[in-house]
């Protein structure tokens, strides 16, 4: 069995169910399309990546500017809202809609705040994962031999780690732990999963026939690998990579709510979720908000993956 | 086949040595020292220090700590002794072990039936509502962080309706297992079911399957037996990889639910640095990944014939 049958993502499977049952797409005079092209006539009719994009695109405007969407201050309370939960109805988007916390600072402004932890962790943690990922894979899956051997059986060791508990250990051997210590946890355990996805991509590419018309045109090593095995390899990369970065967001929540992720004075879902656990039975919404939020996150990168794999995929359509 | 095992066998011993090293490495590059922190407040006599140090030999090269330890787990099964408590860890293990097993057990057998029960249904009926409202509801709980789904079962089916205890008690019983058990495993659940589904809609199409149905065989053997056993192979294959997850995933759940099992060992070993404890487990953890990733792949022959080990 060839190994991307054994990475969890590789086994995720598909959203949409396959529309054999729709009539095909209209036979129309235009030229054929690229793979890129005609994914992109599929995904413009997939309301699942219509839904997701609207939101990434909300939780990136919110990212790179937090104070459009509220003057309140993340780190300054006052004491006198102190767990005030109470939401004052009819005024959505003001400073106590959805309550305050412990120290009185507004829950509503920590949770716009604190998408910028979430959404830097889970792209700079895919970009690095794929990157380092797909170069091993390709030369793996490549060259095969002696070099697939050795840089197989280094992929199994970190793979062997349990991704969490591996990611714990790496945190806490650092004293002051800032986004970048976070990334860093996570993508040294998570390249694996792209570079067995990536390698069985490339053992099956290597044997078409444009790659034998390459060689035997005189094409050096590297312009076979760029130009020809990388474009055509890079479909099920994409689509992993896309699923694993909700995984990713998920992943820095769950380490700072175990308190070895991210830690105040950063403001993070995970860290406020964290603090609103000893609090559950006198005010919820402090655990609350940031729950949804940080679910909703993770589903608009989840489903866009999907979307992405149901156009990519031509056995799925 | 005798070949192929043994050949497999020869692979896991460098990934096993590989993979306890690395978190050997990992643990003992952690600052802080445990030794010291058995001295509390007070300030300790650095004789008494390297005395202890040199006894529990923390003072040897680092590669050299690592030999005894792992020669010690291979030749006498003894992992070594906590550092603050000075039990051995086996015995920390052993009384945790059960713990988690039973757990994880829970959430498999929750994850197997619902989630090829789901699968099924959906598979079968490919693009129909009952499909569409499983595929939703799956995707909502792939979404929701494991620590998420917790506090909401515990809020909603604790605090709110008082169906079950918020914590298990000390006595660990089995009907106390079961909310913890879901929240473990919701997660793979989900991940089943729509493998389950992907794998079924894709076979329904495939000719052996209008063979079967061509030379009259009962419908409910066309599904229950050419239909399911071939659409297991990426099932059980993610199963397989999951027993290991389960029980590294406990770390959370059984925080949120308060079982004393493996879960709570692991947090309070990496924050106090107790490295020997730490590594055993890992070292256990790795071994039944190893192993069990080794049954997947002969499981594999038995579900479909075409594959052969030579």
């Amino acid at each position: 069995m060839p190994d991307v049958t054994k990475t969890v993502a590789a086994v995720e499977d598909a959203v949409a169910p396959p529309s054999a049952a729709q009539p095909a797409p209209a036979k129309n005079k235009d030229k054929a399309r690229s793979l890129w092209g005609d994914a992109w006539q599929d995904l413009r009719r997939n309301p699942y990546f219509l839904v997701s994009s609207v939101l990434i695109f909300i939780l990136l405007v919110i990212t790179a500017f937090p104070s459009l969407f509220t003057s309140a201050s993340p780190t300054v309370g006052d004491l006198v809202h102190h767990f005030n939960g109470k939401p004052e109805l009819g005024k959505v988007g003001s400073e106590g809609w959805l309550g305050y916390d412990g120290q009185g600072r507004s829950v509503y402004a920590r949770l716009i705040y604190g998408t910028r932890a979430s959404v830097i962790v889970g792209i700079c943690v895919t970009l690095i994962v794929t990157v380092i990922g797909s170069i091993m894979g390709m030369i793996a899956g490549y060259f095969g031999g002696v070099v697939d051997a050795v840089l197989s059986r280094i992929t199994d060791i970190f793979f062997g780690i349990p991704f969490l508990l591996g990611a714990m250990v790496v945190l806490q051997s650092f004293t002051e732990r800032t986004v970048w210590v976070v990334v860093f946890a996570l993508a040294f355990l998570g390249w694996t999963q792209i570079t067995r996805v990536m390698r069985g991509a490339v053992i099956t590419i290597k044997q078409a026939d444009y790659v034998h018309a390459a060689k035997a045109l005189g094409a050096g090593t590297g312009r076979i690998l760029l130009r020809h095995i990388m474009p055509n390899a890079m479909a099920p990369v994409i689509v992993v990579a896309t699923i694993a970065l909700g995984g990713y967001i998920s992943a820095e929540a769950t380490l700072s709510y175990l308190g070895l992720g991210l830690s105040s004075p950063t403001i993070s879902w995970g860290v406020d979720i964290s603090a609103g656990v000893n609090q559950i039975r006198v005010a919820q919404h402090i655990l609350l908000y940031p729950s949804i939020m940080l679910s909703l996150t993770v589903l608009a990168f989840i489903m866009l993956g999907e979307a992405v794999r149901n156009a990519l995929d031509p056995k799925l359509r | 086949m005798g070949r192929y095992v043994v050949r497999r066998l020869l692979q896991m011993i460098p990934v096993f040595i590989g993979t306890t090293l690395l978190i050997f490495l990992m643990v003992y590059s952690l600052p802080g020292d445990p030794v010291a922190g058995l001295f509390g407040d007070k300030a300790a006599n650095p004789a008494t220090v390297a005395k202890i140090r040199h006894d529990l030999g923390l003072d040897l090269p680092i590669l050299q700590q690592y030999w005894n330890y792992m020669s010690g787990i291979v030749l006498h099964f003894d992992f070594g002794n906590q550092i603050a408590s000075g039990r051995p860890v086996t015995d920390v293990l052993g009384d945790a072990f059960p713990v988690t097993l039973q757990l994880a057990a829970l959430a498999f057998a929750f994850e197997l039936i619902f989630g090829i029960g789901l699968g099924v249904i959906a598979g079968l009926r490919a693009g129909r509502l009952a499909d569409n409202a499983i595929l939703i509801f799956t995707l909502l709980i792939i979404s929701v962080p494991v620590f998420v789904l917790g506090f909401i079962i515990k809020m909603v089916f604790a605090f709110e309706l008082g169906w079950i205890a918020p914590n298990v008690s000390n006595d660990q019983l089995l009907s106390e297992m079961i909310a913890p058990a879901v929240v473990l495993g919701g997660l793979s659940l989900a991940y089943v079911a729509r493998l389950t589904r992907t794998s079924m809609a894709e076979n329904l199409r495939a000719d052996y399957m209008r063979t079967a149905v061509a030379k009259g065989l009962p419908r409910r053997r066309v599904i229950g037996v050419h239909l399911m056993r071939n659409s297991m192979i990426p099932v059980v294959t993610f199963l397989g990889t999951d027993i290991g997850a389960l029980m590294g995933g406990a770390v959370v759940t059984e925080g949120i639910f308060n079982v004393k099992g493996v879960g709570g060992i692991i947090y309070e070993s990496i924050i106090r640095r107790e490295g020997t404890t730490l590594v055993g487990l890992v070292t256990v953890l790795v071994l039944v990944y190893l192993v069990t990733s080794l049954l997947i792949d002969l499981l594999y022959a038995v579900l479909d014939p075409r594959i052969r080990y030579a």
